[in-house]
């Protein structure tokens, strides 16, 4: 999994591929669409895509002619990783915010709980 | 969508607007959480990651002001500043945000501060970038260590093989 990651951010880190990817995004395209914009050879951007289908981001039906390219949805498991990792570090800015706040109302540990006869109320109304 | 009876923090970045929604509740009031991010000497004990130095330069937290800091770990130093747009005391702060290693990219935050009763808080964080791929960036900084142990070990496969 971890290997997985690493070679999807190494496929990342170039910026034709990233722009590649951006392309793939808004639908599928083939190699020689996806060739036009960029001052290389069609071989050129073919071993590109060869880096991101190794990555396992984009894939390539084997049916069709046209042969277009497909951006898989690993890169929204990817993009879920990044926000789990961000949700994190906020969650331990926060943690240390509970503890400066437990400093300033005088609730670090001297005081002893006083919440426990809130505890029974509503469990949230989400559906 | 997200039930919030515990406190952890919870996130949403919606694919196709360039926004972040941060949510978490606090078990104090209002008037101390709000406190703990307009006084200076308050918020270097909990803003930014556990392993940097935060050095303030400016922090004027009122309608109008300004900040300014830098985190700072060995010889890396990240700054950051901005302007408080709206200060209203125990209900919500408006600012900007810019990372000055990124000086094109600025996000507006708008952060409100609900009073959920029996001296509790709950805290809500919008932020808006200009583009997603400014958001995309925000949310992938933080993946900066793992891509580089990804590297590493990359690197060491490399060389067993």
């Amino acid at each position: 999994m971890d290997d997985q990651l690493s070679r999807v951010f190494s496929a990342l880190a170039d910026p034709i591929r990233r722009d590649m990817v951006a392309r793939l995004a808004v639908g599928d395209a083939t190699v020689n669409e996806l060739a036009e914009p960029y001052a290389v050879t069609v071989q050129a951007v073919s071993k590109h895509l060869k880096v991101l289908e190794d990555a396992g981001l984009v894939s390539r039906s084997k049916q069709a002619q046209r042969r277009p390219v497909h951006l898989e949805a690993e890169v929204f498991d990817l993009m879920t990783k990044w926000i789990e990792r961000y949700r994190r570090e906020a969650e331990q800015r926060y943690r240390r915010l509970d503890a400066v706040l437990a400093e300033m109302t005088g609730t670090a540990g001297s005081a002893g709980p006083v919440e426990a006869p809130e505890q029974s109320r509503v469990e949230g109304e989400a559906s | 969508m997200t039930t919030t009876t515990h406190p952890e923090t919870t996130i949403s970045a919606d694919p196709a607007l360039p926004t972040i929604h941060i949510t978490r509740e606090f078990d104090a009031p209002v008037d101390a959480v709000f406190r703990a991010h307009v006084d200076p000497e308050l918020v270097v004990k909990w803003l930014g990651p556990r392993s940097v130095t935060m050095r303030v330069d400016r922090w004027d937290a009122t309608t109008g002001g300004a900040y300014r800091y830098v985190h700072a770990r060995g010889d890396e130093e990240y700054r950051f500043y901005g302007s408080f747009h709206e200060v209203r005391p125990g209900e919500r702060i408006v600012q900007t945000f810019t990372f000055e290693g990124y000086p094109d990219g600025v996000a507006l935050e708008t952060v409100t501060f609900e009073d959920l009763g029996g001296g509790r808080t709950r805290l809500h964080v919008v932020s808006v970038f200009e583009t997603t791929e400014g958001r995309d960036a925000a949310l992938a900084s933080g993946m900066e260590t793992g891509v580089v142990e990804g590297y590493e070990r990359l690197d060491e496969l490399v060389v067993e093989g």
